[in-house]
């Protein structure tokens, strides 16, 4: 795609003609203006309209919604042996989807804090919807260990540091009560630091709504902000705090998700790598789920200006790098259980790759250690349609690792006696398209009542923001 | 002019629009150095040279956020140690009742949650918001300091402040306009 310089470009913006002449794409595209930015992402939201594409997309996901809702009174009523999972396989589709859908949560923590503290300018048009997404992500993730309780009301007894009425309190040198303490922290200081950003954006809509309604209920969420400098001032610095906060907050989310296998003694789980290599895996998946929601949303409420092919390209680059830490990852494990010369893990590693489970294996290499290697090129970086494609190939094949790492350590126990074989029933599988509509549900809301790109950190990136040098 | 500062209960101060973020940088600047101190600036985008203009000071918010990462982070391993080794004894494995290196990752948690929700919290109370009602939003001009206009608003608590003097003084700025604020 060549890159023809914008019609309306104005002669001021001379960054980005320079961008223009260079082979990288600019961050915005030139020409815009406070205005022209503002009511490009406003308008999305304001406008009385709503396409027959929104309507289309959310009835879809509402069917799913339905289907998540049927499977969770089916397994309340019944009990979570309408699941597949059953010893030796304790542990299966609810660990698995819980595990992906928190990974793909990763990216948008990265981009809105990580990035935020590099100073990469690129991370502005992305960090709304990305974060959205996390918080999203993390409710859908949430299900699955809640709902594996079979008796989720009673979960506070097992997972809250609330005694039972033997007084007994959870067991904190538990993995999996540090995964509930790191999880909740996570979903809470997400959606802390969305709210924060949304704030400012949230007095641009009330200033610019057209009917009462809207102005009373985008007022309130914001909370009567009107843009004082002293104001500005501890926003910014509270937003830099929470930025500074979430980025070891993040990595250690999937570090303690990892822990959940890793402090087990089981081969295939009991593994040093696996909180890097998880950590790495979550933001790979977690980037592709941020590219197959921006292609869509570019597309189809006109966005190219803001989410540019820069976006695009940094975003397959982080997916490449991160990508191939995971496949070093894959290399490690082969190794690990070649080099340990303990016949469990040598046979844990010949029964993935020779096994009853190996197509999976296999397909995960051929997605995440092969196929990745075509974002080395240029023309691949610049194909948006084939790119859509291959992030969705990407969550595929993060899910098939996940269900490789658990399935295939647990199924062949350490006496050949206990063998068993795993595979998900219908309601396991409901469950699982179940949550992918309901986030997908929450997805098209959030497009159709919050503005989806940052209006505010836009507005700063504009040539009208910067202050002009003046003498005198 | 220590006796002409009456204030006055029918205005909250005068408001100077301006169409970009320089012009209020530098009208800020400008009123500092004629002397005025009850003033804020009003704008769509962070201006971090409006700090200096206004003469702000440095937010404490940093050092409350510190405090509540501690508080949270002995909260936290306070809770696993009271729980495990005082309020429940069980041995695990042979484990001391005080594991401290298991009680690391809770901890850590605790103490993000605790500097979290204090930023988030303490920086809205020291703002003063949620605020509902606000003088400056009379001004029908400010819907659009929310979008793309730029405003200096000189109280009338100003002890500099006079109606005729200072407004003379905010038009000899080159604002797009000047307006009363009504309190």
């Amino acid at each position: 795609m060549a890159e023809q310089p914008h019609p309306n470009m104005a002669a001021g913006d001379a960054a980005a003609g320079v961008a223009l002449l260079s082979r990288t794409p600019p961050v915005i595209q030139p020409g815009h203006t406070f205005e022209t930015v503002t009511e490009t992402i406003s308008h999305a939201v304001l406008s009385k309209r709503t396409g027959i594409g929104w309507f289309f997309g959310f009835f879809i996901a509402f069917l799913l919604l339905m289907v998540l809702n049927m499977t969770i009174a089916k397994l309340l009523l019944t009990g979570i042996g309408i699941w597949g999972n059953n010893i030796p396989v304790g542990w299966a589709f609810d660990i698995i989807n819980f595990v992906w859908w928190i990974g793909i949560g990763h990216a948008g923590t990265l981009i809105s804090a990580i990035l935020l503290l590099f100073r990469q300018q690129w991370r502005t048009s992305i960090n709304r919807f990305a974060e959205a997404m996390t918080l999203f992500a993390v409710a859908c993730a949430a299900m699955f260990p809640l709902l594996h309780t079979g008796r989720p009301w009673l979960a506070a007894y097992w997972l809250f540091p609330y005694p039972n009425t033997m007084e007994l309190w959870p067991q904190f040198r538990s993995p999996l009560i540090w995964d509930v303490f790191a999880v909740s922290t996570y979903g809470s200081v997400s959606a802390l630091f969305w709210y924060t950003g949304l704030v400012p954006d949230m007095a641009t809509l009330r200033d610019r709504a057209h009917t009462r309604r809207a102005k009373i209920i985008y007022g309130m969420m914001a909370l009567g902000w009107r843009g004082s400098a002293r104001h500005w001032q501890r926003y910014e610095t509270a937003y830099l705090l929470l930025a500074g906060i979430s980025t070891p907050l993040v990595l250690s989310v999937h570090s303690v998700v990892s822990f959940d296998f890793a402090v087990s003694v089981l081969p295939g789980w009991h593994a040093t790598i696996f909180p890097p290599y998880f950590v790495a895996g979550a933001i790979y998946s977690g980037f592709a789920m941020v590219l197959t929601l921006a292609v869509p949303l570019r597309k189809f409420y006109g966005m190219e200006d803001f989410i540019t092919m820069r976006h695009i390209h940094n975003m397959t680059k982080v997916m490449l790098v991160t990508g191939m830490i995971v496949a070093y990852g894959y290399a490690n494990e082969a190794f690990f259980a070649w080099y340990s010369a303990n016949p469990y893990e040598q046979y844990m590693m010949a029964n993935r790759m020779k096994g009853p489970y190996a197509v999976f294996y296999w397909s995960l290499i051929a997605i995440n250690a092969c196929m990745i290697q075509l974002f080395w090129f240029r023309k691949v970086r610049d194909n948006v349609a084939l790119l859509f494609v291959l992030s969705l190939l990407v969550n595929v094949g993060m899910w098939l690792e996940r269900f490789i790492i658990i399935v295939t350590s647990l199924h062949r126990d350490f006496l050949p006696s206990s063998w068993g074989m795993y595979a998900p029933t219908r309601w396991d599988l409901g469950m699982f398209a179940g949550t992918i509509g309901l986030f997908l549900a929450l997805f098209f809301l959030f497009v159709r009542f919050l503005p989806a790109i940052a209006m505010f950190e836009m507005r700063t990136i504009v040539p009208e923001a910067k202050l002009k040098e003046h003498h005198g | 002019m220590s006796h002409a500062a009456q204030h006055d209960p029918t205005l909250y101060g005068l408001m100077a629009e301006f169409d970009n973020p320089t012009a209020l940088v530098a009208a800020a600047n400008r009123a500092r150095l004629d002397g005025y101190r009850n003033m804020d600036a009003y704008s769509p985008i962070p201006i971090e040279e409006l700090n200096e203009a206004l003469g702000l000071r440095r937010t404490r918010l940093p050092r409350l956020v510190l405090l509540g990462g501690i508080l949270g982070g002995l909260a936290g391993f306070g809770l696993e140690v009271w729980t495990q080794a005082v309020a429940y004894q069980m041995n695990v494995g042979g484990r001391p009742f005080i594991s401290w290196p298991q009680f690391i990752p809770v901890a850590f948690e605790t103490t993000v949650m605790g500097a979290a929700f204090t930023a988030f919290f303490a920086m809205w109370a020291l703002n003063k918001l949620p605020m509902p009602y606000h003088p400056v939003f009379n001004v029908p001009a400010f819907a659009r300091a929310s979008t793309d206009r730029f405003f200096l608003c000189i109280e009338a608590t100003d002890l500099r402040f006079d109606q005729t003097a200072t407004r003379k003084f905010l038009e000899s700025l080159h604002p797009v306009g000047v307006s009363d604020v009504e309190p």
